[in-house]
């Protein structure tokens, strides 16, 4: 099968229903394995235990990025390419990206009351994340709003890409303005900062919810796809009952 | 091990992503068996596609 054969919405199901099971299986086992190591990892000499939010908090923050650029090039495929799946792949993406967004919130919100003294502050990279999760909603409202779902798709791929100016921002908040948040010591030139005990169970911790979003992405598109076929029945089924003689 | 004197910042903190992943998985669960479920309802109304394929094969 070739990449250009999953343009076909009927051999991507068939596609997902061959490896749903064992990116589940995949995820499971690596969620797992993260979790016993971030429950191993020692304290923090600064930080005591409070360090093992970290290993939630940033694979949560990493995918709430992710999301949206994933759902930016669907865009882009919506817009340029007319992809017949880019449309199905940012709609499915967007309930599942906030939903990592929320959690990089709350949880670095969790995280900041002990460590910083206060759940919240109004600093650029906390800002700048709120904003991206009130994007995630608006984006999802707008697909709802939308009746017509070739519109919704042009206005949503717009808005994404419009969105998307977002993410450089997120990123190089901390290094932009002064804010509380502490600046990047995983993705950082010159290497991680972060010592090994704490730097491998959060690498593992971030493949396992990498999958995670994949798994549930594509169980997602699985679901969009039998909607617009729910739809496309229904609109035959109006268009025959209307034709039948009185 | 020990969680030390912010124990509930840690356990709230991972119970809340254990919970906002599993309605995640059982809101997808249930959308399939919702959309699988109305394709099967429509079909044996005497609705099909074009192609004459069911709505539901991906085979």
């Amino acid at each position: 099968m070739t990449l250009i054969d999953l343009a076909n919405p009927t051999r991507f199901l068939s596609l997902t229903a061959r490896l749903l099971p064992w990116l589940a299986a995949a995820t499971a086992i690596l969620l797992l394995i993260g979790l016993y190591q971030s429950a191993m990892a020692p304290d923090d000499y600064q930080q005591g235990a409070t360090v093992k939010i970290m290993f939630i908090h940033v694979p949560n923050a990493w995918l709430s990025m992710f999301v949206w650029g994933v759902m930016s090039l669907a865009a882009l495929g919506t817009l340029v390419w007319r992809h017949p799946l880019a449309d199905v792949a940012a709609k499915a993406a967007a309930p599942i990206g906030a939903a990592f967004t929320f959690l990089a919130l709350v949880t670095g919100s969790l995280w900041g009351r002990p460590m910083w003294g206060t759940y919240w502050e109004w600093d650029a990279r906390l800002t700048s994340v709120l904003i991206l999760f009130l994007m995630y909603l608006g984006l999802i409202a707008l697909w709802r709003a939308v009746e017509d779902p070739s519109r919704a798709a042009r206005a949503a791929a717009i808005l994404t890409l419009v969105g998307a100016i977002n993410l450089p921002i997120i990123k190089f908040s901390v290094d932009w303005w002064n804010t509380l948040h502490q600046p990047a010591s995983v993705m950082r030139i010159g290497g991680p900062s972060l010592d090994r005990a704490f730097l491998i169970p959060l690498l593992v911790m971030a493949v396992a919810f990498s999958l995670l979003f994949v798994t549930l992405h594509l169980a997602a598109m699985r679901n969009e796809i039998l909607r617009r076929r729910v739809r496309a029945l229904q609109m035959m089924q109006v268009a025959q009952s209307s034709q039948r003689p009185a | 091990m020990s969680l030390g004197p912010y124990a509930s910042f840690i356990v709230t903190s991972y119970l809340l992503v254990a919970a906002v992943v599993l309605i995640l998985i059982i809101w997808i669960a249930i959308d399939y068996r919702r959309q699988k479920q109305t394709l099967h309802e429509l079909e044996a109304g005497g609705v099909a596609r074009r192609s004459g394929r069911s709505a539901t094969d991906i085979t």
